[in-house]
């Protein structure tokens, strides 16, 4: 079928087999890689993007289900003028990342939960990354990444 | 991983998604979120020819106060559901449950009526509906008709639902008790429940104790003898048989239904 999605701001289609899931759509069709296929079932959160504002993991969407429907993959977030958007800010400057294979997804995971609930506590960012996984283990930073960007989105 | 082919429609009112599947009979199935049916999907153990897509249906997603009842929309997903206001006040039950389940990105997506039409024991919301005495409303080339939750659930994701039926609303009574909780128990945050259980009043359900939610039959029959939280619950997994997998032993999970059971109840009086 053919499928039309806003991504990034951007429209992009094509005709694709009915099967095609929403990753593989925005890897291998609009070439945008950041969001990644970990364990393709639904449990990493490494292929989180926005699907009309909300995160979901796009390993476990047909692209068909986005449709006419808006996307926005980590490549979307910053400004494109050379500024970081503050997550992405907040996880450099707290060090967020070390392989960096989940990063794509906890800043998307991130975002969204800032939308839904700009001023969480410790435990509600927890909560709200549950569903993406770090085999590094570095979560006390990511958590403290997206603390630190709650509170900068508070002071501006 | 990508599923075997098929052939993609959507639908833009539940008529017409009745319609459209009523040809392809066992072959076609309804998508929804397509967080049960598309992992099943990738791995080969559901191989539709047809999937219609409801997950755009305004006319089924919706939570309305009617009275005396709540009805929900089948379409209506676990993250509305949990930050619904009605429920808050109404139900808390269901909207507590539906918060737990999985994480943000699943919720996002997974629609109630998806989760009880797929009839996972293992999942949550199988084991609310039945506790609270739910009504499912099927939609089917016949046109409409109610069924109980009690008569709802036949077996391991299998349920009273015929080819070609789309459940399209859930209705709840407004309990008369207030005392309610949820207890489960998992690996990680995100796992389906080892063993799990509802408490709405004196009305008691577990998640994961057999192919289908259950009721705890002889739990409810001791309260209603006037036995204690710690004296009910010791009856946890009679009459029940729960399935040994590689995450609990039977034994295991009829010690958690007990542990869970006391929990639960104890959790459900000091909310009264």
């Amino acid at each position: 079928m053919k499928v039309t999605v806003t991504v990034n701001g951007t429209e992009v289609a094509a005709e694709l087999p009915d099967r095609t899931l929403l990753v593989h759509f925005l890897r291998d069709v609009a070439g945008l890689t950041a969001a990644n296929v970990g364990c393709d079932t639904s449990s990493c959160g490494a292929c989180t993007v926005l699907l009309d504002g909300r995160s979901v993991k796009s390993c476990t969407l047909l692209a068909a289900q986005a449709d006419g429907r808006a996307v926005v993959t980590l490549e979307g977030l910053a400004d494109g003028q050379g500024d970081l958007h503050p997550v992405q800010q907040a996880f450099r400057e707290e060090h967020g990342l070390q392989c960096g294979f989940c990063t794509p997804g906890m800043v998307m995971a991130a975002v969204s939960l800032l939308t839904e609930n700009p001023d969480p506590t410790e435990a509600e960012v927890r909560t709200a990354l549950e569903g993406n996984l770090c085999r590094c283990t570095g979560y006390h930073n990511i958590v403290r990444a997206v603390l630190a960007a709650a509170g900068e989105r508070r002071t501006r | 991983m990508i599923p075997a082919p098929f052939t993609y429609r959507r639908a833009w009112s539940v008529e017409e998604a009745v319609e459209l599947v009523a040809g392809d009979g066992e072959d076609a199935k309804f998508l929804a979120g397509g967080h049960s049916l598309l992992p099943l999907m990738k791995l080969r153990l559901a191989v539709p020819q047809l999937l219609v897509d409801i997950g755009r249906l305004a006319e089924l997603s919706y939570i309305r106060d009617e009275g005396d009842q709540i009805a929900v929309g089948a379409a209506t997903t676990h993250g509305e559901l949990a930050a619904s206001s009605v429920l808050a006040e109404q139900l808390p039950l269901l909207a507590h449950v539906a918060g737990q389940i999985g994480d943000p990105q699943v919720r996002h997506c997974g629609t109630i009526g998806g989760s009880l039409a797929h009839a996972d024991p293992a999942a949550d919301l199988p084991a609310v509906v039945l506790a609270l005495d739910a009504t499912l409303v099927a939609r089917g080339p016949a046109g409409p008709r109610e069924i109980a939750a009690a008569d709802f659930f036949r077996g391991l994701l299998d349920t009273a639902l015929e080819p070609g039926e789309l459940l399209t609303e859930i209705r709840i009574a407004k309990p008369g008790a207030p005392g309610w909780a949820f207890q489960k128990f998992t690996k990680r945050a995100i796992d389906w429940a080892i063993v799990g259980v509802a408490v709405q009043g004196d009305q008691v359900a577990l998640v994961n104790m057999d192919q289908t939610p259950v009721r705890a039959v002889a739990v409810e029959a001791a309260l209603a003898d006037g036995a204690s939280a710690q004296q009910a619950a010791a009856h946890a997994a009679e009459g029940t048989s729960p399935a040994e997998d590689l995450t609990a032993s039977r034994a295991y999970r009829e010690h958690l239904a007990r542990v869970l059971v006391r929990r639960a109840l104890v959790d459900a009086h000091g909310r009264t």
